[in-house]
């Protein structure tokens, strides 16, 4: 199972990052090998309009199941993840990477 | 590091005038924000000193290089927009019309139109008076106003609160409820809604609510000028009882609201009566309220 | 004759001088006024009228053809504006973020993505004592209000003719629906407030009218209230004051029940005889 994260940096120990259509990376977390895979949002930042159906079809090429994020997805990325298939998890804008993993974990996200 | 946005849904409530003050209020606790760039207007009151400025760049508009040009109309042809007259027997782009779709370009047989990023506006990292530090931008005429320019200012703001250790971001939000209030919303830890009560106040409070509700963000407004009309200031507590906003202040009619703002001064600076005691408080309750919200 | 009532700022006075100059003027002569501020359309709220026409208003959308697609990505590529994304097996099209250009279409080599016509909002006429009232509004969710601003102004020009005098209360701000809503006018009007805020933002305006070639006049509401940068900047730039609406507490009460002002203000309907005035002179 693959789990992708909003954050500020490429690491369990970086920040999340709360928004979802401008975040600066997504992480992949995949379960079963323990491994991390990273990818460098921040060229969104030039997007003047289309943000969020842009990283949702980024999000959706990289093929997570579960995404934990902070504030969720607006509208429009809404439409596209729903569509994938993906199920977000919202919640956990203010805290790390490994915490917000923890917290999903735990049950204590809210589902979107 | 919590984030409080300031939106009204309508102009003219006073909006920037309270967030001016909480600005200076918060002193050396807050990082201040300019989001509303289409009317930046805060800066007259909070005397940023425009030390660092930077271009912004947003959106792409056509531009057809007469040399190549073989005048064969083929882009006035499809354009949608009428953006394309002949003047002087040149087809020319009028900038005003052109919405940058690109569709010219692509179509182009001598390929003669580029699409150059448009620089429509700038923004800047200053000082202010009372030596914080304040984010804010410009937009150029006829420019759209993305979330873009919105987000860019917000996300400065953010990075140098974080890195000066500031407790809070103190924004003023676009006016509206379009995609700029949208950008200056995502990520809030708090908003306070600035309204009047008037019937179109009162419409747009409840529109911009819909946006807020939306985004799951903790509410609290302040309702100005509320004896204008008793009647309706009744009508809007009402409608943020059964809606779970707090209720901050309601601040009287009053004209050191203006004369404050033509002294280039926040109220709490000008006043000496009840309105800078409700924005004191005001201030002071927003800072609880949003520390206190989960 | 087309007069466009537009200022930099928002709350200025913009929609209480368009309804009720509207109302003065239809006194005489049959007026149209048109609420072109789609997002948030205001001035219903003082003109009353009986409803002679609804319309639905529409915008081009593409509209993926499932069959004859052969997933090759060039719509996506040939969209400037992220409102088609291909999704796996799938091209997804978000009309809202679609300013409806055809370039997908067009360019589509297997005619997979026809346009079609969706819903973008509502145009109301109605009808008053030699006032006819057009507003249009944007359903919610929808984020463009150019297309609509400009099929309203169609509409209007299609049912009055040119004899008409048309009213169009713009939205406020200097960005692409003002210019869209002012920029077939004859005339402008610049509606301002004698502050810091409304001499920053009228300056903008003025920038703005300026490139759109349009002769223009401004108006000062709240006369009396901050100080008289205005005044002096319009005097030192030849700009034209036709009217200082003063600042009467009991003219927000009047406004904020809905109410016209100029019946019961005689202050008010003062400044509005000026105005009209200056209309007719510019008419001839």
């Amino acid at each position: 199972m693959k789990i992708a994260f909003t954050a500020k940096g490429t690491n369990w120990d970086s920040s999340m990052d709360p928004r979802f259509g401008r975040t600066e990376y997504i992480l992949v977390y995949d379960v079963e090998k323990d491994e991390f895979e990273s990818f460098d949002n921040r060229d969104i930042e030039n997007e003047a309009h289309g943000a969020g159906p842009k990283t949702s079809q980024k999000l959706f090429e990289l093929g997570p199941e579960v995404l934990i994020t902070g504030n969720g997805p607006g509208g429009n990325a809404a439409t596209v993840l729903g569509k994938a298939g993906i199920e977000i998890y919202i919640g956990a804008g203010n805290s790390t990477v490994k915490q917000a993993y923890e917290a999903y974990k735990n049950n204590q996200l809210t589902k979107f | 590091m919590k984030e409080i946005v300031i939106i009204s849904g309508k102009g003219g409530t006073g909006k920037t005038s309270v967030t001016a003050s909480f600005g200076f209020l918060g002193g050396q606790d807050v990082v201040v924000a300019d989001c509303d760039v289409d009317a930046a207007d805060m800066h007259l009151l909070m005397k940023p000193d425009f030390a660092q400025s930077e271009d912004f760049y947003s959106g792409v508009l056509a531009e057809i290089n007469p040399e190549k040009c073989i005048q064969c109309g083929l882009c006035a042809e499809k354009c949608r927009f009428d953006a394309i007259p002949v003047i002087n027997k040149q087809h020319v782009v009028k900038k005003l019309d052109c919405e940058g779709c690109g569709y010219c370009a692509k179509i182009c047989p001598v390929e003669a139109i580029t699409m150059p990023e448009q620089n429509v506006g700038d923004w800047y990292i200053s000082t202010t008076k009372v030596d914080n530090t304040m984010v804010h931008a410009k937009l150029g005429i006829g420019a759209e106003n993305s979330g873009k320019l919105v987000a860019k200012v917000k996300n400065e703001a953010k990075a140098i609160a974080e890195k000066q250790q500031k407790k809070f971001t103190v924004i003023d939000g676009s006016p509206g409820v379009g995609c700029p209030v949208v950008s200056s919303l995502s990520g809030a830890d708090f908003t306070v809604i600035v309204t009047e009560p008037s019937v179109s106040g009162f419409h747009d409070l409840k529109r911009v609510y819909e946006l807020v509700k939306k985004f799951k963000i903790s509410a609290g407004c302040i309702i100005n000028k509320y004896d204008i009309n008793q009647e309706i200031t009744d009508k809007i507590m009402n409608f943020l009882r059964d809606e779970k906003i707090e209720h901050i202040a309601s601040l009287p009619y009053d004209e050191n609201f203006t004369r404050a703002m033509t002294l280039g001064k926040t109220i709490v600076e000008f006043d000496e009566g009840e309105l800078k005691e409700k924005m004191v408080n005001s201030w002071t309750k927003v800072k609880q309220l949003v520390n206190h919200e989960k | 004759m087309r007069i466009a009532i537009a200022s930099g700022k928002g709350g200025t006075g913009k929609t209480t001088l368009s309804a009720n100059l509207a109302a003065f003027l239809s006194k005489t002569e049959p007026v149209v006024l048109a609420d072109l501020d789609v997002e948030e359309p205001n001035s219903g709220l003082f003109i009353k009228g009986k409803l002679e026409n609804e319309e639905v208003k529409y915008k081009m959308i593409p509209e993926w053809n499932e069959e004859t697609c052969t997933l090759c990505g060039e719509c996506q590529k040939n969209c400037n504006f992220n409102a088609v994304i291909q999704l796996g097996p799938q091209i997804l099209v978000f009309p809202e973020l679609c300013h409806s250009c055809y370039a997908c279409s067009e360019l589509c080599p297997t005619d997979s993505l026809p346009m079609v016509s969706q819903r973008m909002g509502e145009l109301k006429h109605y009808s008053g004592n030699n006032i006819a009232f057009i507003e249009s509004h944007l359903d919610v969710g929808q984020e463009q209000a150019v297309p609509l601003i400009g099929q309203t102004i169609q509409y209007i020009e299609e049912k009055f003719d040119d004899k008409a005098l048309k009213i169009y209360d713009s939205p406020p701000g200097t960005s692409c629906p003002v210019i869209e809503a002012t920029k077939d006018a004859d005339f402008i009007i610049l509606v301002t407030e004698p502050t810091p805020f409304g001499l920053h933002d009228l300056k903008i305006a003025v920038e703005t009218v300026k490139e759109l070639h349009k002769s223009f006049a401004v108006v000062i509401n709240r006369y009396g209230l901050g100080d008289e940068k205005v005044l002096d900047y319009c005097n030192e730039n030849d700009i034209p004051i036709i009217a200082k609406i003063p600042n009467l507490r009991q003219i927000a009460e009047i406004y904020s029940r809905g109410e016209l002002i100029f019946e019961q203000v005689p202050e008010f309907r003062d400044e509005l005889l000026k105005i009209s005035d200056y209309i007719k002179k510019e008419m001839d």
